[in-house]
């Protein structure tokens, strides 16, 4: 198995051109041996010298043993896409050293664990060779952390190659365990390989970093991170859960942030965390607890979507508010549960058997991970259904730039949900109550809760036909009222869920149309672009469904391209099946490729169309 | 008469059943109504919970005051695990079938006990897949012959032994046409901390009630064994009390077992001798009224609940979803906080 990061593309190519603070570095070594610590240092030192930096984990579906390719990419212009070049290898896996060797762009810089077998029969690098055992050999350190310890080397020689001040990386270390004693035990490491470099190192390469300011006041978080604070800020009170790759931290970071909702001076929780049997089971547990009355979510990934697909039928139906976090990987089936796609958009939209709507919130980043993350409830909750938010594996579980979250801006907002005493009030003024009846003409019923303490709170939620006084009913006029209320409230939905960001400049015939995590690529193919004299419009989708910005875009363009990262073009598919326009100024761009999308696949897509104009 | 909420037992009641007449389900409904009333429960508090099948349609025929839920085919105790957990103060009453339980829900029937939901978990079992016409479901004898789908080769599961095996800490079988037993199980079953089992044999009047058949009207009628007889006492009637021996149990003497309310039961041993107490007992007697196709009613096995699966969770004294808007959100100076760990 293996992983060309830079498919034919060369270092030199017009508009990703390499140089100081700017370039990707790539670490090879085996999944499992501890080298994601020293990757982070690595990214922290750079994030805490003030330069714009991602990383991107590419790693396999293993435990422990198999290739791991770790990208992080330095870019002074604030870029925090996937490069689709890496000028630095470091290779220090024995499995894939030589295809390493062989991928490096031109003009690269190879750094080698010397103890490996390998042969550098290539002339159009530089190499830098590091005898690690000899490096290590008088070194003081636990002897059990020798694997792990072996991976700091790499960091120490490159502070010296590329000029990353050792203090630094001794904070790197403290924020990265929060603790002194791992922090010295391994910059004592780094600090061996520094000097080691120094002594006998001599730079011939042309990259190095340089101390900016472009950090200041920003934060460096993982998406699922940002989901999980956000629902804590958004009242979530029972999670429910099954593991699945790559959604498994999400539920992780609310166990670690659950602080948050510790009462100080009870010290009990307003929170309840259920690990459950399988997605059947957890997505049932917080329907059941959205129909008592409290925010409820689950967080999971394609096939536990599949397993929740009847149950979130029900919850349309019977219109129970909840919250589902699909972190995506890739599909059909198993696929690759350590890829990233965004192959699940067609599937939720439509999620369940029979005529159903979902609401589906597609955050780009990690501020709109948090931000969704509390909204989606107060969605929910307004809407009375199940609102889905489709983030990924590249968002959920790689490192993101970000600007510090902002605290909710609006109060929580329960929606139609009527207490004792506004269901006394609401009898005043309506001498009756029916709960699935449309009193304010926008779908949405009133709602009461189980534990209401009046005589005629109760009804009966079923996934059977009902009319709108909550009783059984098999008469088709009854179905079609349902029905056609139903499909009222999705119309409400188009006011409620977040808009799209759109970039609109009149003179421009090219739009862009996309949502997710492609963002930071087609901000940067857009820059590189319109140096080349191509200005493009963009818009990104933030929800489905749509709202009227959406077809405005389209309409006020000669060209719209929807680039999307899933195989088949799903977006694309869906604004043919919803417009009621032409939409033959329509181009998909759909890559799926496993990995997330470059600046540079963007650029070079659209302008092979541009030119077949 | 009015009970001491001032209702009367027909407050109790649902919409009319569109069950088959005769239907063992119906009678249960009846029992469910009538243990409601004269345990005073106020209806506001309850749930009713069920799956999919002909009993998972009964919530909708008692208790009208209380809110319902007709889940999704076998997946009902998941629903009623979050919505016992979002709210601690509601009083969980859930019907399910021998088709809802014993084959799609056996996993979350198994997980529910595991994790000692507390609620009411009724089996309303007859061996047969009504709804679609007459299948055999897992529970149906070995050896039975149904019309259209021949002979069942295969043994049945038994829903009270795996709720042994499984940790409950209440588990009973009884016989829908034994109407006092039915009700004096249902109200100990209210009043237990913990998930309560009551697998109810309630013949098919329709696809499963020829007299061969142990889910039979017949068969049940002439061989159900009570295991005791079965007195359920309220909380505050404790006269008597001191007289009782409680502890060594002998051949004719009583037992009794208190519940967390502060309400017993009391049980007179018939033949079997059965100690519900005894967890290996409890097994035995199921094994030996498995082998011998016996129809043994009663308390199988009882002991004092442990935690519930809430209690295990440290929370709120005020239930989830009645949270205010502060305790659901913390403050912009928490926030503010968090994301320093990240600069």
């Amino acid at each position: 198995m293996a992983i060309n990061l830079q498919p034919g593309v060369q270092s030199q190519l017009r508009g990703y051109e390499p140089g100081v603070n700017n370039f990707s570095l790539m670490v090879a070594t085996k999944n499992g041996s501890g080298s994601q610590t020293s990757n982070l240092v690595i990214i922290r030192s750079l994030f805490k010298m003030g330069i714009p930096v991602s990383g991107k984990n590419l790693f396999p579906s293993n435990i422990k043993g198999l290739p791991t390719w770790y990208t992080i990419r330095a870019s002074k212009d604030g870029y925090t896409a996937r490069r689709a070049t890496t000028e630095i290898a470091i290779a220090f896996n024995q499995e894939t050293i030589t295809e390493d060797i062989f991928n490096l762009a031109s003009g690269g810089v190879l750094i080698t664990n010397q103890d490996l077998k390998y042969t550098v029969n290539r002339t159009d690098i530089t190499v830098y060779e590091l005898p690690v055992k000899d490096i290590l050999e008088d070194a003081e350190y636990p002897k059990d952390l020798r694997e792990r310890i072996i991976n700091m080397v790499y960091v120490g020689a490159c502070c010296h190659i590329f000029n990353i001040p050792l203090e630094i990386t001794y904070e790197a270390l403290l924020s990265q365990f929060g603790k002194e004693k791992p922090a010295r035990i391994n910059h004592a490491i780094i600090k061996i390989a520094y000097e080691w470099a120094q002594a006998n190192l001599k730079k011939q390469d042309p990259f190095y970093f340089e101390p900016m300011d472009k950090t200041a006041g920003k934060i460096l978080i993982e998406g699922n991170e940002a989901a999980a604070i956000g629902s804590l800020f958004g009242g979530v009170s029972v999670v429910a859960w099954y593991p699945i790759t790559p959604s498994t931290s999400l539920v992780d970071y609310v166990m670690s942030h659950m602080a948050l909702r510790r009462d100080a001076e009870t010290g009990k929780n307003t929170i309840a965390i259920v690990q459950a049997e399988d997605e059947l089971a957890a997505v049932g547990m917080i329907i059941g607890a959205g129909w008592a009355g409290s925010r409820s979510m689950t967080a999971t990934s394609g096939p536990g979507i599949s397993l929740m697909a009847e149950f979130t039928g029900l919850a349309y139906f019977a219109e129970i508010p909840t919250v589902i976090w699909d972190v995506t990987r890739m599909g059909p089936s198993t696929g690759l549960p350590t890829r990233t796609s965004q192959g699940d958009l067609l599937f939720l939209y439509t999620l369940s058997h029979g005529d159903t709507h979902q609401i589906v919130l597609l955050p780009a980043n990690a501020e709109e991970c948090f931000e969704f993350g509390w909204r989606s409830f107060d969605i929910a909750d307004q809407m009375q259904t199940p609102v889905f938010v489709m983030s990924d594996l590249d968002i959920g579980m790689n490192l993101w730039l970000s600007n510090p979250f902002t605290y909710p801006d609006t109060p929580i907002n329960k929606g139609k949900m009527l207490d004792k005493a506004k269901l006394e009030a609401f009898f005043e003024e309506h001498k009756e109550w029916f709960r699935y009846r449309d009193y304010d003409g926008d779908g949405v019923g009133y709602r009461t809760i189980p534990g209401t303490e009046h005589p005629r709170a109760a009804f009966f939620t079923r996934g059977t036909g009902h009319n709108d006084m909550a009783t059984y009913s098999e008469r088709g006029e009854d179905w079609v009222t349902n029905m056609t209320r139903l499909r009222h409230k999705f119309e409400t939905a188009r006011g409620v869920v977040p808009k799209p960001v759109v970039d609109y400049n009149p003179a421009n015939p090219i739009g862009i149309l996309s949502f997710g995590s492609n963002d930071v690529a087609i901000a940067e193919a857009r820059d590189i672009m319109a140096t080349s004299g191509i200005e493009t419009n963009y818009l990104r989708v933030r929800a489905l469904p749509f709202t009227p910005e959406v077809w405005q875009f389209i309409e006020q363009h000669d060209r719209v391209y929807v680039v999307e990262n899933n195989f088949d073009g799903q977006m694309a598919q869906i604004l043919r099946m919803e417009s009621t326009m032409k939409t033959n100024n329509m181009i998909s761009l759909a890559l799926g490729d496993t990995l997330p999308m470059t600046a540079y696949w963007i650029h070079t897509q659209i302008l092979k169309h541009e030119e077949a104009q | 008469m009015a009970n001491a909420l001032g209702l009367e037992r027909a407050d109790y009641r649902g919409g009319t059943s569109t069950l088959c007449p005769g239907c063992g389900h119906d009678s249960i409904s009846g029992q469910i109504i009538s243990a409601a009333y004269d345990l005073n429960l106020p209806m506001w508090r309850v749930i009713k919970l069920s799956g999919i099948g002909c009993s998972s349609k009964t919530p909708a025929y008692f208790l009208k005051g209380s809110h319902g839920f007709n889940s999704v085919h076998g997946r009902m105790p998941s629903v009623a695990t979050g919505a016992t957990l979002a709210n601690t103060d509601l009083i969980a009453l859930a019907v399910s079938g021998d088709g809802d339980t014993g084959s799609i829900g056996f996993g979350q029937y198994k997980h529910l006990i595991r994790r000692n939901v507390p609620m009411v978990y009724i089996i309303e079992n007859n061996g047969v897949y009504g709804l679609t016409k007459g299948q055999f479901s897992a529970t149906a004898d070995e050896g039975q012959f149904l019309k259209s789908y021949g002979k069942n080769d295969l043994p049945p599961i038994d829903l009270c032994m795996e709720a042994v095996i499984g940790g409950a800490t209440f588990v009973a079988r009884s016989f829908s046409g034994d109407a006092k037993q039915v009700q004096s199980l249902l109200k100990a079953a209210i009043g237990h901390r913990g998930t309560a089992v009551i697998d109810i044999v309630s013949p098919c009047v329709t696809f499963n009630n020829s007299p061969e058949s142990t889910k039979s009207y017949d068969y049940g009628k002439e061989h159900e064994i009570p295991l005791h007889e079965i007195q359920y006492i309220a909380p505050g009637f404790v006269q008597d009390r001191e007289e009782i021996t409680v502890g060594e149990y002998s051949e004719g003497e009583m037992i009794e077992v208190e519940m967390h309310d502060g309400s017993f039961i009391r049980l007179k041993k018939l033949d079997k001798g059965h100690d519900p107490r005894s967890r290996s007992e409890a097994m035995r007697i199921l094994d030996e009224g498995g082998r011998d196709n016996l129809l043994l009613t009663g308390l199988i096995y009882y002991e004092e609940p442990r935690l519930t699966l809430a209690e295990t969770m440290n929370l709120t004294a005020t239930p989830l979803a009645h949270l205010n808007a502060s305790q659901m959100r913390p403050s912009a100076q928490q926030l503010e906080d968090v994301m320093k760990q990240y600069m």
